[in-house]
């Protein structure tokens, strides 16, 4: 029982490279990464913007050769504006995709920092062999290093002598630290943590380049993120729709010459019915937005290995949740003292108390509150004992006095202590108590005076608060819960009756979790899970999505697709939003794309067909702009500052809420596509009000 | 006027009563399972299988039902194309009429074949009656099972799972054509002849009217054809004046009949995709965003006919509905249906790609008629033509389920079928056939002189008559704004290939796409699936059909009915209407 090894204290959290919207940092050298990107090597991956380019580029034709043949008929200004916020159109756009990625870099530069010049000790010839220092990226798999405390781990490993604890607070912001040790789920070590106390002899896992470190730096860094299945899907029905409107505008072009209105049908206000058309909004933030999908979950501390998998998370229909940590609080509270025969319960409750005053664990502090509900006040003599902090060596802490001591730790640990190495055995109605505790499910915390055996502290699972509620809203998103824990069912049932899960596994073995895995996939639902232990590796690598903690073993974060740094199994849920809020936010944005297109109809087709044999159409400019000039300008510039406007909301998302998926899609077709008809209206007609105050046009 | 309205309302629920019968009757028909007509039929069909070696038992993938499909037209389409050319030496002449030229026989075979039935002929004056029957009739048949088949095996690609066949072409083909046409085009054609058509072989019998004059009346095996024209979303009249004859529409209560031929088996399929994906819900979806937007299409064009020509409005000349008269717009309508009737047969034919007309499209008021164009350029799926009108919905359904999942926040999936890259693909190619078939060739038309030479009307007027053109042969509806002179070679040949494309080449992205579909798994529905059987989605459906057509169309509009229907309330009458004869 690793009662105090969970760094349980309370938690100081630095998230890494948290920025603001309007971080200048950010924003600064996204301006000209926006005209780096007008390239059509990159721009040709964009189908729509590329469109928005080739049409930019045409109208820059037809004002430069307009303006020496003079066939601009006067409305240079008016060609040359027009082909100024085409160019505006295609930078904006580039705009917010370098924003998206300048967030992922700076979290990158500050990931690197962490990444000092190490220079590692590398032992020569085993583990007994003489040591050697050779710097850091020299390392490759299967090398052996030391790390003492002070030292930085060079490279992930995994610990095959030793006990050590580490600061991983560069890769978590986890300031406080953690146990890692040899055996177990706990070996694994990271590149750029630091040893705080003891020695550990380290097995290299990673050749340099693979680390995790290099891993995260590498996704947050890459700009040539693969594309995920919907952004396909959806690229594909944004090119066809854009296909259609470029046959729906070239085909004007005759038609207005049959209809004797070709006056005003000049290239440029082709280029610019075009661009107003097709899907700019969506086309320009569309991989913005998926940039910040993984982005945001960096900001949660979770690390996607693809945005595939952050996508994944959005479809998933059954989680697999582990009991431990998750549903309940990881360390268990108090719940009942058991005195040992012959011993007076406030004699026991006392030395609880006194041994667990100074403890900050949560396990300590709930002995203290149990304490008091048994009616014991703080002794007044606390002062004068001397706090025992928990060792990973010892498993026990307490307070020691002037030839006194008490002691509260796992039954072995006691034994141990009370025996001094002699029989290792508990009194028979204290090893009872014990072992009817830990049958049930609870953990036995045994307390023992002067090396003498007082009682048994009964440690139980604890619901945490607010996961009734939390179900509840995961029921409503469609998301069946399922509890892992290797409880005997009886036990499983009550807690999962009590946190309000849908089902249980009970008695879990890797075997039997990975079997309901197999089983639920075959349904043709997604699973995800989180995991940490080599043996949840199988189980992880099968689910859709699999969020290995940090803290876990390279074996299980190499299974999973995800990493939490925070270990906090909860996230789970957190992560499910964000894949959800990703999807939403495109379909919401492409939505409002297209709704806009009914207002630039409006503004242009009258625009276009306001003289002669057709100027009947006039009557069409229900908007009253000003001139022919101004509502197409109007409507280009409308088309053009949406996508600004629209920036923070692509990084932020589309805010996801539980209500079920008729409530939520009724609520965002207000919204996208009802708000999406309405707003071009006034904000077209804003613009033309502007534009002609300016006298920019006639 | 009211009474008008209530004959319309009784006549859609007559529709939905025969679509109720027939959706099952389908269902029951292509699960092959056993219906009333099978102690007479099974044994007809077996001795088709036998005679032609097909095999019952196997079932074919998305690749060679499509082949099977290709096949049977091309070869069909040949003989229809010989039978043309040729009738001038075949029996059942009586006319004596010559073999058709090239271009016309070919822009025929291709036209019947695709079940658009444009006709750019008159039919009494071009067509012999074996010509009719064999060459045209035969593939009224052929066409509308062709429709009823594909769509048969689209909505096995949704219902079956992880699946690889979607059905035997030719056994569909076979058993749609033996219990659903025959019997209910057999039925509906006594009726028609017990109302007062006509069903001979007689040679044009001559006359001489009460005024003295001598007049040719025309005969032939008329009701047949009739039954299955309407039943069959065909929409290729005997005669050139189509429904509007009294021999093909004698009265009041056929023009109703036929109305109900039209929509009960684009209904009615919707019904059996219900049932046969196991929630008849998810078909009454189909068939809500079908009729919504046929109904409003019907009330738009009923109103601007019923509200008459804006210029005459300035004028003395009354257009108020009254005892004496019905009102409205009269031009190019016949007394005995009036504007609300026309109105309501011209939508039902225009939702559906059916094309039979009991009044002129091209006499429409602007506005009047640009309902019927739009209801063909949204795809012609509300309800659409037989088949293909359901098939062209899920099409459109699978956008709008893309569009909810991703607002939902969840992949797509349609009847537990997800919505990946590559369906999405299918679908959006299948919607882009559509525009660029109509829009392409139309623009090129106001280029040409061959073109330009096609309309009737100058303006306005003229440019939606070779929009409707194209509309309407993209669209495998057939009906024309009748002002455009399209037995060119020009005209032919463009028209032509519009049908094959929004048939034959519309259909291959769709039959790729149920190939996709039915080899998915089910994902079984949750809290978190967006119901497809739902109101909002009905609603969503409406959304993306009349934005995606309203969007791709509009600037063509309005060049076309809108700038006409502004310049009428301008008073323009006189300069847009020069050669207007009535």
């Amino acid at each position: 029982m690793t009662v105090a090894a969970s760094t349980g204290s309370a938690r100081t959290r630095r998230r890494r490279g948290r920025s603001s919207l309007l971080d200048p940092q950010i924003l600064l050298p996204a301006v000209p990464q926006s005209f780096g990107k007008l390239d059509p090597r990159w721009m040709v991956r964009n189908p729509v913007m590329f469109v928005v380019e080739i049409g930019a580029v045409i109208t820059s034709w037809a004002f430069i050769s307009g303006f020496w043949s003079g066939g601009n008929h006067g409305q240079e200004s008016f060609v040359g504006q027009v082909c100024l916020w085409l160019w505006f159109t295609v930078l904006f756009a580039n705009f917010a995709e370098a924003v998206a990625e300048g967030r992922g870099r700076a979290q990158a530069a500050s990931l690197r920092r962490t990444r000092s010049d190490t220079v590692a000790r590398r032992l020569v010839g085993g583990l007994s062999g003489r040591e050697e220092r050779v710097p850091a990226p020299a390392l490759r798999r299967g090398d052996i290093v030391v790390c003492e405390a002070g030292d930085t781990i060079p490279s992930d490993g995994t610990i095959v002598e030793g006990i050590a604890s580490v600061d991983e607070s560069a890769i978590t912001g986890e300031s406080a630290p953690v146990i890692r040790e040899a055996g177990g789920d706990r070996s694994a070590v990271t590149g750029g943590t630091r040893v705080l106390s003891d020695r550990i002899v380290v097995e290299i896992t990673q050749n340099p380049g693979e680390t995790f470190l290099d891993r995260i730096i590498g996704l947050v860094e890459s700009s040539a993120r693969k594309k995920t299945p919907n952004e396909i899907a959806l690229n594909i029905l944004l090119a066809s729709l854009t296909i259609i409107f470029i046959v729906a505008v070239v085909s004007l072009k005759p038609f207005a010459a049959y209809a004797n209105a070709s006056g005003f049908v000049t290239i440029p206000v082709l280029v610019a019915l075009l661009v107003c058309l097709i899907p700019t909004t969506i086309g320009g933030l569309l991989s913005a937005i998926g940039i910040a999908g993984i982005d945001r979950l960096l900001q949660k501390n979770v690390l996607a290995m693809s945005g595939r998998a952050v996508e994944a998370a959005g479809d998933v229909d059954v989680l697999l949740l582990d009991k431990t940590g998750t549903i309940t609080f990881g360390n268990r509270q108090a719940s009942e003292f058991i005195p040992a025969p012959g011993v007076e319960m406030q004699h026991l409750v006392r030395a609880a108390d006194l041994a667990s005053v100074a403890d900050e664990t949560p396990e300590g502090r709930s002995i203290v509150a149990l304490a008091r509900r048994y009616g014991v006040p703080e002794d007044p003599e606390i002062a004068s004992w001397t706090f025992v902090p928990f060792s990973a060596n010892t498993r026990m802490s307490g307070v020691d006095r002037e030839g006194a001591a008490i002691r509260k730790g796992a039954g072995e640990a006691i034994a141990m202590w009370c025996s001094d190495n002699a029989s290792r055995e508990l009194p028979d109605a204290v090893r009872d108590q014990v072992e009817a505790i830990a049958r049930g499910g609870g953990t036995p915390l045994v307390v023992a005076q002067d090396r003498s055996v007082l009682g048994v502290i009964h440690l139980k699972d604890i619901v945490k608060p607010g996961m009734r509620e939390r179900f509840a809203d995961l029921r409503r998103m469609g998301l069946r819960t399922v509890m892992i824990t290797g409880d005997n069912p009886l036990t499983a049932r009550a807690i999962a009756e009590e946190a309000g899960v849908d089902d249980f596994l009970a008695e879990a073995t890797p075997e039997n979790k990975l079997e309901l895995i197999r089983r639920e996939q075959t349904g043709g639902r997604l699973v995800a899970m989180t995991g940490d232990g080599t043996n949840d590796a199988p189980a992880l690598a099968q689910a859709d999505v699999g969020v290995a903690m940090q803290s876990g073993t390279q074996a299980a974060k190499e299974a999973g697709n995800m990493v939490d740094l925070d270990s906090d199994p909860t996230k789970l849920i957190e992560i499910v939003e964000t894949g959800k809020q990703m999807l939403i936010t495109r379909g919401a944005l492409t939505t409002f794309s297209v709704a806009n297109d009914v207002a630039k109809y409006f503004a242009i087709i009258p625009a276009l067909f306001s003289t002669g044999a057709v100027g009947a159409l006039r009557a069409l400019n229900i908007l009253q702009l000003q001139s022919p000039e101004s509502a197409v300008l109007s409507a280009v510039i409308f088309n053009a500052l949406i996508i600004v406007a629209l920036i923070p909301l692509a990084l932020r998302g589309v805010k996801y809420r539980a209500v079920g998926a008729a409530a939520l899609l009724r609520r965002n077709l207000m919204i996208y596509a009802l708000g999406g008809v309405i707003i071009p209206f006034p904000g077209i007609k804003i613009v033309d009000l502007i534009i002609t105050h300016l006298h920019l046009v006639s | 006027m009211t009474l008008d309205i209530l004959a319309a309302a009784v006549t859609y629920a007559a529709a939905f009563a025969a679509a109720w019968w027939a959706g099952h009757h389908m269902l029951r028909v292509f699960q092959g399972e056993r219906t009333f007509l099978h102690p007479v039929l099974r044994p007809v069909e077996r001795g088709i299988y036998r005679i032609t070696g097909i095999d019952e038992e196997h079932e074919q993938g998305w690749k060679g039902y499509v082949g099977a499909m290709l096949l049977v037209s091309v070869l069909s389409l040949l003989l229809t194309y010989l039978i043309l050319r040729l009738q001038g030496a075949l029996p059942l002449n009586p006319e004596n009429l010559p073999g058709v030229p090239p271009a016309l026989a070919f822009n025929t075979a291709v036209s019947f074949t695709s079940n658009t039935n444009w006709q750019n002929y008159a039919g009494e004056t071009t067509m012999s009656y074996l010509s009719q029957m064999l060459g045209l009739t035969f593939h009224q048949f052929l066409s509308a099972a062709t429709g009823i088949a594909l769509a048969v095996a689209v909505i096995r690609a949704v219902a079956r799972r992880s699946a690889t066949t979607l059905g035997n072409f030719y056994v569909d083909v076979v058993r749609v054509t033996l219990y659903v046409l025959i019997p209910v085009a057999a039925a509906a054609a006594v009726i028609l002849i017990a109302s007062g058509g006509i069903q001979n072989l007689s040679a044009a019998t001559p006359v001489t009217t009460l005024e003295g004059v001598r007049q040719i009346i025309s005969q032939g095996p008329v009701a047949a054809m009739e039954a299955i024209k309407e039943l069959g979303t065909n929409g290729g009249g005997f005669f050139n004046a189509n429904s509007a004859h009294p021999f093909e529409n004698p009265t009041g209560l056929t023009n109703s009949l036929e109305i109900v031929l039209i929509l009960m088996i684009p209904f009615g399929l919707a019904i059996t995709f219900g049932r046969w994906v196991g929630n008849i819900k998810q078909g009454f979806a189909l068939l809500a965003a079908m009729v919504v937007i046929l109904v409003a299409g019907f009330g738009f064009a009923a109103w601007q006919e019923q509200t008459g020509n804006p210029a005459i409005s300035s004028t003395e000349v009354s257009q108020v509905a009254s005892a004496t008269q019905a009102g409205g717009n009269m031009e190019g309508k016949e007394a005995r249906f009036g504007p609300i009737q026309s109105a309501l047969f011209n939508t039902a034919a225009t939702g559906t790609s059916t094309g039979a007309v009991d009044s002129a499209s091209d006499s429409y008021t602007p506005l009047g008629g640009l309902a019927p164009m739009l209801l063909i350029q949204l795809g012609e799926i509300t309800p659409g033509g037989v088949g293909s009108g359901l098939y062209g919905m899920i099409v459109f359904a699978i956008v709008a389920v893309f569009l909810a999942g991703l607002m939902v926040g969840r992949t797509p999936e349609y009847l537990g079928k997800k919505i990946e890259a590559r369906d999405v693909k299918f679908a959006a190619l299948a919607i882009l056939i559509l525009p660029v078939s109509i829009l392409v060739p139309t623009a090129i038309s106001v280029l040409v002189p061959a073109g330009q030479a096609g309309p009737l009307n100058p303006g306005a007027h003229g440019f939606s008559e070779i929009l409707y053109a194209f509309s309407s042969t993209t669209g495998n509806n057939g009906s024309a704004f009748a002002g455009l002179s399209g037995n060119s070679l020009y005209y032919n040949s463009l028209l032509a290939l519009s049908m094959w494309l929004g048939r034959f080449i519309f259909v291959i992205p769709v039959m790729a796409l149920a190939g996709s579909l039915v080899r998915k798994k089910v994902v079984p529905i949750g809290p978190g699936t967006f119901p497809t059987d739902s109101p909002l989605f009905v609603a969503l459906l409406i959304g993306t059909i009349i934005i995606v057509g309203a969007l791709t169309f509009f600037p063509a509009l309005a060049l076309g009915p809108i700038l006409e229907q502004l310049q009428l309330h301008g008073g323009h009458l006189a300069a847009f209407y020069p050669s207007q004869g009535g």
